[in-house]
């Protein structure tokens, strides 16, 4: 079982078979306030997945996880934080391994499946995952359909763009835009789980900031001009 | 759990320094930190998304290295704890959000703590015999506080406390002032080696009989920096280098005054023969030599922990959650946030 965990946009944890399964999946409504929800989160995910997964009624069964699910953004950085420190740390305590995942990468997945359950034979066209960056900017990444090991493939960032300008480069890149304002954790886990089936790493340690960080300088009496040191 | 000795593991990241501490009971197993003060550096002071970016990035391996140097397994504690404030709420978000999962992850209680009150609380790794009430003076580029502690677990009365900038920050932008670089404390301190600390009156802030009825043990240094600043400007317009070991050692006696003075204060004034220094400022020697001889002066004992215990570190927060233990105190439960601006009456969050 795969545990998922993404606080790019809100709060979302969810555990997954390693057949997609899904065991739980806990979002917390509030856009901010993810140091708050995540301890809750986590526990509770972790009493569903006990109860077997979703929609069956089996009795409880073991929690076995294998792998922690990192959804490394791109999102508002000082929430983003919150969901990777949880993850790494509960990987620790159970001496699990880390997978990376961009967060777009598992809303590009769910759009997916939700376009080939409704109708399996159609083409899938490009589209754009686009999410709120603040600033007055979005961020975004652009999609082809899924690759053979189930992964989403990802022709194009993530990047940012000016709120204003992201219908232009979108309308130039060929791309429907699909804007998303939660990231599920069990499809977020499921993408985990497909890399690490298929022995591949979708991105690094370093959570996709996308910006150099704002410095902001300290307030200061500024040096004297041309006083010597 | 051992109520007496619980086994803890304390996650600091309340400013620049990602702390890991591990305990049992008073006895230290490990003090892990990783600074990101190398990065501030060039921006002159702390900048907080660069602080919680790089305790994001130093957590996992300062935890695995302090849990090494331990000798433990992480299986082995009774109970996980970290500081909830005061401090910068996006870098007290990382350790927060760390420390549930472990917790959640281990199955362990978790202790939410205040970073003040664990300062005072780093005493009692040093292996002596610590007696209260005492009046502590925690100094700091966070933090400059004047702290009456009753009962470290139950009792703890804030005095006093800057109305602008941290002493710390006041050394960070006097030495920026100089053209030295940060921090500024240790190059305060070597600028001032050779100069004298009597050639140049500057002010103590609040100290004027009209402060001591709203102020009698709050901390101002903006007066000071000014004062500082003008100096240095006034000697540029009259054509003169200004004297910079001079104008260092005489800023240092101003700010040290100010502190020991309003401390021992303090000490007369509760009849508590007994002074705590804590924070990061205590590396700076004359500010301890200074605080020894005034207090010797006055009856008072002061107490400084190695320096190792008195920058932010994640031991003190695991010892404060251990002594909150072994007096039976309830974990904290898990729905607590980061609160940069968390009074010091509040030892423990969400108990
Ligand atoms: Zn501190």
């Amino acid at each position: 079982m795969i545990l998922g965990i993404d606080t790019s946009l809100g709060t979302a944890v969810g555990i997954v078979d390693p057949d997609g399964a899904v065991r739980a999946d806990r979002t917390s409504d509030n856009p901010l306030g993810h140091a708050e929800v995540i301890g809750d989160l986590l526990r509770h995910a972790l009493a569903d997945a006990a109860h077997g997964p979703i929609g069956q009624t089996a009795t409880g069964e073991p929690v076995t996880l294998t792998h922690v699910a990192a959804g490394m953004g791109p999102g508002p950085f000082t929430g983003l934080r919150v969901g990777i420190a949880a993850a790494r740390a509960f990987a620790l305590a159970r001496a699990l391994p880390v997978v990376s995942v961009p967060s777009h990468d598992a809303a590009a997945l769910e759009i997916l499946l939700a376009t080939a359950l409704a109708d399996p034979f159609a083409d899938v066209p490009r589209f754009a995952v686009v999410t709120d960056a603040r600033r007055r900017e979005v961020a975004y990444s652009v999609y082809d359909g899924l690759d053979a090991d189930g992964i989403p493939i990802r022709s194009m960032g993530p990047a940012l763009a000016l709120r204003t300008d992201i219908d232009g480069v979108l309308a130039g890149l060929g791309a429907e835009r699909r804007d998303i304002a939660t990231i599920s954790a069990s499809m977020l886990a499921v993408v985990g789980a497909r890399a690490v089936a298929a022995g591949r790493e979708l991105t690094g340690a370093e959570p996709l900031y996308l910006r150099a960080p704002d410095v902001t300088l300290p307030k200061s009496v500024t040096r004297p001009t041309g006083a010597t040191s | 759990m051992s109520a007496t000795e619980p086994l803890v593991l304390g996650i600091e990241t309340s400013c620049d320094e990602t702390g890991i501490g591990i305990v049992r009971g008073r006895t230290l197993l490990s003090n892990t930190i990783a600074s990101s003060m190398d990065e501030h550096a060039r921006y002159g002071g702390v900048v907080p998304e660069v602080a919680a970016r790089a305790h994001l990035e130093a957590l996992q391996p300062a935890i695995d290295a302090a849990v090494a140097e331990a000798g433990i397994a992480l299986s082995d504690l009774d109970a996980v704890a970290v500081t909830s404030g005061p401090g910068l709420a996006g870098a007290l978000m990382v350790g927060i959000g760390a420390a549930k999962a472990l917790a959640v992850g281990l199955d362990t209680p978790l202790y939410a703590v205040n970073h003040l009150v664990g300062h005072i609380a780093a005493d009692l790794l040093t292996g002596e015999d610590v007696e209260y009430p005492t009046v502590a003076l925690l100094v700091s580029g966070g933090h400059t506080s004047l702290l009456l502690v009753r009962d470290l677990v139950s009792d703890v009365e804030l005095l006093g406390e800057t109305l602008d900038d941290a002493a710390g920050e006041a050394f960070d932008k006097i030495a920026r002032i100089l053209g030295l670089p940060y921090p500024g404390g240790p190059e305060i301190d070597r600028a001032a080696a050779d100069g004298d600390p009597q050639a140049i009156r500057f002010p103590r802030g609040l100290s004027r009989a009209s402060d001591m009825e709203a102020h009698r043990y709050d901390f101002s240094f903006s007066g000071l920096k000014t004062a500082v600043a003008r100096w240095v400007e006034q000697a540029e317009a009259a054509g003169q280098s200004p004297a910079v070991a001079d104008v260092a050692a005489s800023f240092r006696e101003a700010v040290v005054d100010v502190l020991v003075t309003k401390a021992l204060d303090a000490c007369a004034r509760h009849n508590v023969p007994r002074l705590l220094l804590g924070g990061g400022v205590v590396a700076n020697r004359r500010l301890r030599d200074f605080a020894l001889a005034r207090a010797a002066d006055a009856g008072v004992t002061v107490r400084i922990p190695p320096l190792s215990l008195c920058t932010d570190n994640g031991a003190m927060i695991a010892v404060l959650a251990a002594e909150l233990i072994a007096s039976g105190r309830a974990p904290s439960h898990l729905a607590f946030g980061a609160d940069s601006t968390l009074p010091v009456t509040e030892i423990q969050v969400a108990g």
